[in-house]
């Protein structure tokens, strides 16, 4: 008792003054790799120059979903798997503010793939993160479109027979304009993506790999949580630009991380706007989006 | 101009500058007519890939600040649930038009159905009340999407035009009135310092006032059971706390919210009570009716949802029988039923979709009830 009484009051966090810390503890296991990312994100947020004010974060259903749950900014837990869609109509009705979608991989591309994939064709601006931990955590360890084939999952005990997607792939070909992976080791890189992210006019994903030791490493020989994060670190190479069909994940081999995609394309509300200002003439007869892009850069 | 265009006039009259929706037959007219007004107000149309996607982004819209609807029908309306019970949670305004046709299941998309009224009260899980409105005409259809806007900025909650195929697509004459005349009705912004703001404390009016994304008060926003300041509170207490208070807002506020027209009510033994385009042909077999002698009523439900409770349990002690034409198989009526308490006949006249009731239908109906009550 009297060693608790001499204790210094509790230090601040750095993040303090992001975070709800009425509502800490938090829920996330040990060893999980989503309070790493979460500090990332709070981190980006920080080095931005965006006001405080003008952030929103929303979130789906399961693990990362509730980032939007502590996170002291204008904060949306929405339904499993619609973050994106409900992100699409808070940035439209709010051109101005600055959209963070934050969800696991199960709740951005199962249940909810189809708004990925048309969020992205549309270039809303939004910056989607996404934790992936290859299984659905909350529920206890289920199958997830990003399990691995042959891992083993509490609805695959056998081993997995899906092939799963690659997320960076998938959101290169329908349009994304910023495209990232690393792992929860790269907690840099992590935060400088998620930066470049919000900075960047458009649909923007970046991918964490995250351990999740509770429910994915457990069943699959990777108990302890620095078993999972030492797999990563002997397996991620680093691999810039490279062409995101390229960057995959071979868990026997290699994880390929980094950059792959940093383009310009017009978002929707840009695309909007001209359209309605009548700046493009009639189809077929129009310059297609990019040919405007190149030749505004060249003028430039 | 027809009703889809008429609750897509009433949407712009009341505010409404974000509409996000898919096109579904018989309610695409809305949506193709918002695609072209709402750019010219300065608003925001998107068609996004399906309906659930449509009610997750107004949703979204609302919070962004922007008063926001969706129109849909039968199949649309079914994927919209979920979210529309996300709205219900977390108090978020909007407006949902289903132009109903006729189900189950693809059913039939170019003809009338009735049958989605009880999917509109109890169509999401977990227990609620809402606001649903039923307009009988294309004037109705401008009306009661203003009402529809206000009650929903007014209650914070997803409020629904329960429309009809027909009423969508027939043309009438539609008075718009000046600017000036129409009334609408705001969200009530917090005044609280954003460190104090409790997201879901009502004020004395018994709605809390709401934050919208860009305000500064830092709200959270959940589906989850939550307490006041917004947070998730996983124990019974709570989640009675919040319970209570989605369902105490409406039926606190049910004289308020509940409208109807009554015609021949003083004297009349027999009622018929209707709703939606059922309500006109109700309209016909009553002033029928009287011309034949017959001391025949009508109520012309205008809300459909709450249901006026307290005036048919009155009027069941009043007269011989209630009757009830709707498309649908028996489904309002079971309302009747429930509050006549066997005072009075409930008779039930259905139809199960893909035309309307004819008024010589409703009017035979009120003569075999006169029959067997003489």
């Amino acid at each position: 008792m009297s060693a608790r009484q001499n204790r210094d009051p509790e230090p601040l966090h750095p993040h303090d003054e992001l975070l709800r810390t009425d509502r800490i503890p938090h829920i996330w296991c040990s060893g999980c790799g989503i309070g790493i990312v979460f500090g990332a994100l709070m981190s980006a947020i920080k080095k931005s120059d965006i006001p405080l004010d003008d952030i929103a974060v929303v979130s789906g259903i399961g693990c990362t979903g509730r980032m939007a749950g502590y996170i002291a900014l204008d904060s949306f837990h929405t339904t499993h798997g619609r973050a994106i869609p409900f992100a699409t109509g808070l940035k439209l009705a709010r051109p101005q503010g600055n959209v963070i979608v934050a969800s696991g991989d199960g709740d951005l591309l199962a249940i909810g793939g189809n708004h990925f994939i048309h969020a992205a064709r549309r270039n809303i601006d939004l910056t989607v993160v996404c934790v992936n931990n290859f299984n659905y955590g909350m529920t206890g360890g289920q199958l997830a479109p990003s399990t691995p084939f042959g891992a083993k999952t509490t609805t695959t005990p056998q081993g997995s027979p899906d092939e799963p997607f690659n997320f960076c792939s998938l959101a290169a070909a329908c349009g994304a304009v910023y495209v990232a992976r690393w792992t929860a080791l790269h907690i840099r890189r992590v935060t400088t993506a998620i930066g470049e992210a919000m900075n960047k006019k458009g649909f923007s994903f970046v991918e964490i790999l995250a351990p999740c030791p509770t429910a994915f490493g457990r069943r699959n020989k990777m108990r302890r949580a620095l078993d999972l994060l030492n797999f990563y670190y002997d397996r991620s190479v680093v691999k810039h630009g490279v062409h995101p069909d390229e960057a995959s994940l071979d868990f026997n081999q290699r994880l390929v991380v980094g950059k792959f995609v940093d383009r310009e394309r017009p978002t929707y509300l840009d695309s909007y706007h001209m359209v309605h200002q009548r700046e493009i003439g009639d189809w077929p007869t129009i310059e297609h989006y990019s040919t405007m892009l190149a030749k505004e850069k060249t003028e430039a | 101009m027809n009703g889809d265009d008429a609750c897509c006039e009433g949407a712009l009259a009341a505010g409404c500058r974000f509409f996000a929706g898919y096109p579904i037959t018989p309610a695409t007219e809305v949506a193709e007519r918002m695609s072209h007004r709402l750019p010219e107000v300065d608003g925001i149309f998107i068609q996004m890939e399906d309906e659930i996607a449509s009610m997750a982004a107004i949703l979204g819209g609302s919070w962004g600040g922007a008063k926001s609807m969706t129109s849909t029908s039968g199949p649309g309306f079914s994927l919209m649930m979920e979210n529309i019970g996300l709205g219900i949670c977390t108090e978020t305004p909007c407006v949902v038009c289903n132009v109903q046709r006729a189900g189950p299941s693809t059913g039939l998309p170019t003809l009338v159905g009735q049958a989605d009224m009880m999917q509109a009260r109890w169509g999401s899980h977990g227990h609620y009340e809402i606001i649903a409105l039923s307009p009988s005409s294309p004037q109705e259809m401008f009306d009661f999407t203003i009402e529809a806007f206000n009650l929903s900025e007014q209650y914070r909650l997803p409020v629904m035009i329960m429309a009809d195929e027909v009423v969508g697509h027939m043309n009438e004459r539609v008075v718009i009135p000046p600017a000036d005349q129409i009334v609408t009705v705001e969200r009530t912004a917090p005044t609280s310092d954003p460190a104090q703001y409790l997201p879901y404390q009502p004020d004395a009016s018994g709605i809390a006032p709401m934050a919208n994304f860009g305000d500064g008060y830092h709200m959270h926003v959940t589906g989850l059971t939550h307490d006041a300041k917004g947070y998730p509170t996983m124990t019974a207490e709570a989640q009675a706390w919040m319970v209570d208070r989605l369902i105490g807002k409406i039926r606190d506020n049910a004289d308020k919210i509940i409208s109807y027209d009554t015609m021949f009510l003083d004297d009349a033994e027999i009622v018929v009570a209707a709703y939606g385009i059922s309500a006109r042909s109700a309209k016909g077999a009553v002033l029928a009716g009287r011309q034949a002698g017959l001391k025949v009523g009508l109520v012309k439900l205008n809300t459909v949802w709450p249901f006026p409770e307290e005036f048919f349990s009155h009027l069941s002690t009043k007269v011989k029988a209630l009757l009830m034409p709707e498309i649908n198989m028996g489904q309002m009526v079971l309302e009747l039923e429930r509050l006549a308490q066997g005072r009075c006949q409930v008779v039930r006249i259905t139809h199960p979709g893909g035309a309307i009731i004819n008024p010589s239908t409703i009017l035979a109906a009120i003569q075999d009830v006169f029959e067997e009550t003489k």
